[in-house]
């Protein structure tokens, strides 16, 4: 399929589905507050840009700390385990149990434990607890599966704890570790959301809110506008985070290789 | 270099060599042949000091432990170098100076130098196996089978350039094989092994001139030889 088609296609299919909704909308007279048309939403979401756009920053802000310190941590414990058997045995079944334990669970818990008036904080943590057991179990696998052929040869020339590291386990990990990351990704942003529905009211002010709002005054529209906001932000992401794996792993790896 | 009355028995117990001795000569081409699982790969490990031996010595001659380059059954490229960095390996990692773009011509891949290790075919990937084990300037060459998977046309090329670059140069060659043709026409000496633990059953010079061209494949003093080693290797059965 040629570039431009791969384009075209679900632009097509975007309006065609666009314009269905409008009429049907239309035709059969749905009231605003059951479904509003596109174009409903598209004025909202004009309107509404000003305060929407400080919402849409606030969460941005939790999920790319989140994410940060997600990778961050992720990274650094698979180093660790893959290093220290010990390690893994003594810490493993607790990152298991981060990850198995429902956000919405813990929310109320570690709310209290931040304070009403620190919501940032409580969504920060709740966050990034979601974000970080992806990056930590495909960083492992990544560094568990350095080719032994090769690990012979750095030993052959005596290479020391850290060229191993740095020219070995660190690019066999990477595909790994970033597969890990943008799942991640999508996953901090989740879970700021899912946080801040928990924290509940007045108290945060990231999209999550402005959703519950909107449907507690039955502003459909702006309940959408937020919405496509949220979406537009996790395609943001996801297409970031594999552009950077592209850059990264496009020479050499073989998901990333353009058959000729 | 030698292996004196050497055993090595794994922590499950398996005992794959007993008093297995090996002494070589410098300069020397010798060939290790013997069926599969009989203790090849482990000698050329014990040998490049990849593992201990469990009993016995692994002694050097005057100078100690000489350079040694390793020709693994794989390729054991790093997919994420160039082949100019993949060759380059043994002196990134001792810090030594580094005359890539001679050992890349010497294999004949001047022009692939920074091409990726899966943009080249498999016996492009072996001579890029070969150019980086010689370009820590090795004293003992160890290859394990490494033509093993490569087709009949693309082994005898491999087999005449190897032949080439140990002329031309002073290493010793130590090389696993599990075929009785490679190792006759390459070698000065093969050793064949017997396995269950492994040892030696026989130690054959096959006295033959160098170089050794395409036409040695086809006289009888050839097939001789190769009837001699497999008559050792049936001994092993
Ligand atoms: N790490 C290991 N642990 C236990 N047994 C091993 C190990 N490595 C090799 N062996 C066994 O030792 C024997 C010799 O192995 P190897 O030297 O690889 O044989 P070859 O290279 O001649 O095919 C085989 O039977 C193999 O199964
Ligand atoms: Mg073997």
């Amino acid at each position: 399929m040629s570039k431009l088609w791969r384009i075209l296609l679900p632009a097509i299919v975007g309006v065609l589905a666009l314009s269905a909704w409008e009429i049907s909308v239309r035709l059969l007279e749905v009231p605003l507050f059951v479904l509003p048309p596109p174009s409903a939403i598209a004025v909202s979401l004009a309107q509404d840009l000003p305060s929407l756009a400080e919402s849409l920053v606030f969460t941005l802000q939790i999920t790319l700390g989140a994410f940060l310190l997600a990778s961050a941590a992720g990274i650094s414990l698979a180093i660790l385990f893959a290093h220290s058997r010990l390690a893994e045995r003594a810490l493993m079944p607790y990152a298991v149990v981060i990850q198995v334990t429902p956000v919405v669970a813990i929310a109320p818990l570690v709310i209290i434990w931040t304070g009403l008036d620190n919501a940032w904080a409580a969504l920060f943590i709740l966050a990034t607890l979601v974000a970080f057991f992806p990056v930590l179990s495909s960083s492992l696998l990544g560094f568990r599966s350095v080719d032994r052929g090769l690990r012979n040869l750095f030993r052959l020339y005596g290479a020391t704890p850290w060229q191993v590291f740095w020219r070995l386990e660190l690019p066999s990990a990477l595909p790994h570790m970033l597969a890990g990351m943008k799942v991640a990704g999508g996953l901090a942003l989740i879970g700021a959301i899912v946080a801040e529905f928990v924290a509940g009211s007045g108290t945060a002010t990231g999209l999550a809110w402005r959703i519950v709002e909107s449907g507690n005054r039955l502003n459909m529209p702006r309940m959408f506008a937020a919405l496509l906001l949220l979406s537009a932000t996790g395609i943001l992401i996801h297409v970031l985070l594999s552009a950077v794996e592209y850059l990264l792993l496009r020479h050499w790896h073989e998901s990333k290789v353009r058959s000729e | 270099m030698k292996l004196d009355s050497v055993g090595k028995r794994f922590a499950n117990g398996y005992a794959a060599l007993e008093d297995f001795s090996l002494d070589l000569a410098p300069g020397q081409f010798t060939s290790l042949i013997g069926p599969s699982g009989c203790g090849k790969s482990t000698v050329l490990n014990l040998m490049a000091g990849l593992s201990r031996p469990t009993s016995g010595q692994v002694s050097w001659g005057a100078g100690g432990k000489p350079d040694i380059g390793f020709v693994f059954q794989e390729p054991t490229l790093m997919p994420w170098a160039t082949v100019a960095q993949n060759v380059a390996l043994p002196q990134t990692l001792t810090g030594r100076p580094a005359a890539i773009e001679e050992q890349l011509a010497k294999v004949g891949l001047s022009a692939f130098a920074t091409c990726y290790p899966r943009q080249l075919s498999g016996g492009m990937k072996m001579r890029a196996s070969i150019a980086r084990a010689l370009a820590s300037q090795p004293a003992l060459l160890l290859l394990d089978e490494p033509f093993g998977a490569l087709d009949e046309i693309t082994r005898f090329d491999l087999i005449d350039q190897l032949l080439a670059l140990w002329l031309g140069h002073s290493f010793s060659a130590l090389f696993v094989t599990h075929s009785i043709t490679e190792s006759v026409f390459m070698s000065q000496r093969v050793v064949v092994m017997g396995g269950k633990p492994g040892r030696v059953l026989a130690d054959i010079a096959i006295d033959e001139p160098y170089p050794r061209l395409p036409a040695f494949r086809a006289e009888a003093r050839y097939a001789a030889w190769c009837g001699q080693v497999l008559d050792a290797l049936r001994g092993a059965a």
